[in-house]
């Protein structure tokens, strides 16, 4: 074997040994290549939600109408902000690591430990944020019917804006509760109940004669959902399967079910690399008060990790793109 | 190991640069996601809006930016900067346009069975 291999290295560090392919130590060229393919997956993701927007391009959720909350702001239309906010602290903690790399080649272990520390806390506001989105998009914003055949059917007012099934929905007195696993057998439950039975929001529409519905079917002149007109609605209305409230995989208020499958599943992988990139860089902050780097002699450790930080933010730069913008 | 050795000069002023050209971009994106000017919005060019177009210019000039300056793909031997990049490139070129074309194709079939009206 002593033939094949290369390196004097004698055990004592996990470096590779004094070969460096392409001008680059073991540690960060493998770095390298991990980040390619995690990017070449990530892209499969993103490819995969191509495909099915593209299969669905004439009835796709429109982002600025899904994504509308910013805290402290009840009932305004806000799309975007939050989103641009969490780009701007992601943006930023990449600017604290980048320093951070930066003061670790001029050897300052202050500076490292500072610039490490405000990028672990812009990590964790990152994921503070991405919770709060988590939450508003579970919850639901106006609440909208499923028909028979999985469409979803949303209400609007007589400007054409979406509206609240508490505007309008008669609430009656039900003996409907909540199937919890306290209740019957142990293995049996059920989600929780949407706030109105489909009788509710229909006797709601009849009582209010300025209401009428919007289709999932985008105009392709104006790129907007079509609405109905109220005197075709209830032909759309009796068609009513369920009351739908926010989202889960199954359902959600906004459209196509694959939208929020797609929304959780790559902002959650998204965000669980964010979340273990926290830990490597908590794992690594303590490494450098503890003098780790200093008594190697480099802080190389830093800037892998760096590596790592930064490609999350890059990888959000492009689900910014095209879960929000395009 | 060998390249941290030598004296290092700080690059904060390239940082906060970059920052700064980050930061500008993504406030062109919001605006423009926001307004949505119709003259961008509701034209079609290459199979797509121009807004599109310029969302996707603008996110590949950030990817440039965090690469090169925040991860030094800069510094790097000119050849594993082109085993990473270009193999990036190519394979995620070639996947999102069969995807795109094949998601187009689905759309064709699909989209006059589905019955909108009742």
């Amino acid at each position: 074997m002593e033939a094949t291999i290369a390196t004097d290295s004698t055990g004592t560090s996990w470096s590779g040994g004094n070969n460096n392919p392409l001008g680059a130590s073991y540690g960060k060229m493998m770095m390298w290549f991990f980040i390619l393919s995690d990017a070449l997956t990530f892209s499969g993701f993103l490819g995969a939600y191509g495909l099915m927007r593209f299969k669905f391009i004439d009835s796709w959720p429109i982002a600025d109408e899904v994504f509308t909350h910013f805290p402290f702001l009840h009932g305004v239309h806000a799309p975007m902000y939050y989103v641009a906010l969490m780009t701007f602290i992601l943006i930023f903690s990449s600017v604290t690591m980048v320093l951070a790399v930066d003061a670790g080649h001029q050897m300052k272990k202050g500076k490292v430990t500072f610039y490490m520390l405000l990028t672990i806390i812009g990590g964790l506001i990152f994921l503070g944020s991405q919770a709060w989105e988590w939450k508003n998009f579970i919850g639901g914003s106006y609440g909208a019917v499923q028909l028979n055949d999985g469409k979803i059917v949303q209400f609007v007012d007589a400007s054409g804006h979406q509206i609240e099934l508490e505007k309008f929905a008669v609430s009656s007195h039900s003996e409907r509760t909540q199937l919890t696993r306290d209740k019957g057998v142990w293995f049996m439950s059920e989600s929780s109940l949407p706030p109105f039975s489909v009788e509710e929001v229909i006797a709601g529409f009849k009582a209010n004669p300025d209401i009428s519905i919007r289709l999932e079917k985008i105009d392709p002149v104006t790129k907007t959902k079509t609405i109905v007109p109220r005197a075709e609605a209830m032909t759309y209305l009796n068609e009513t399967k369920a009351v739908v409230k926010g989202a889960n995989l199954q359902v959600n208020e906004y459209g196509k079910p694959l939208f929020a499958d797609f929304f959780f599943f790559i902002t959650g992988f998204h965000g669980f690399h964010v979340f273990s990139g926290v830990i490597i860089n908590i794992i690594i902050f303590f490494n450098v008060i503890i003098g780790t780097y200093e008594r190697r002699g480099h802080y190389e450790m830093v800037e892998k990790v760096g590596l790592y930080w930064h490609f999350v933010d890059l990888v959000w730069v492009f689900v910014f793109t095209f879960f929000y913008l395009v | 190991m060998t390249t941290h050795t030598q004296e290092h000069t700080p690059h904060t002023g390239l940082i906060w640069k970059v920052f700064g050209i980050l930061s500008l971009i993504t406030i062109v994106e919001v605006i423009l996601g926001i307004l949505k000017p119709e003259s961008l919005h509701l034209t079609k060019i290459l199979g797509t809006s121009p807004l599109n177009i310029i969302f996707l210019v603008l996110t590949i000039a950030k990817a440039y930016y965090i690469t090169w300056f925040f991860m030094h793909m800069a510094d790097e031997s000119k050849s594993l900067r082109r085993a990473v990049v270009w193999t990036a490139v190519f394979l995620i070129i070639y996947l999102a346009t069969l995807l795109l074309i094949e998601g187009s194709y689905l759309n064709d079939v699909l989209s006059p069975l589905v019955k909108w009206s009742y």
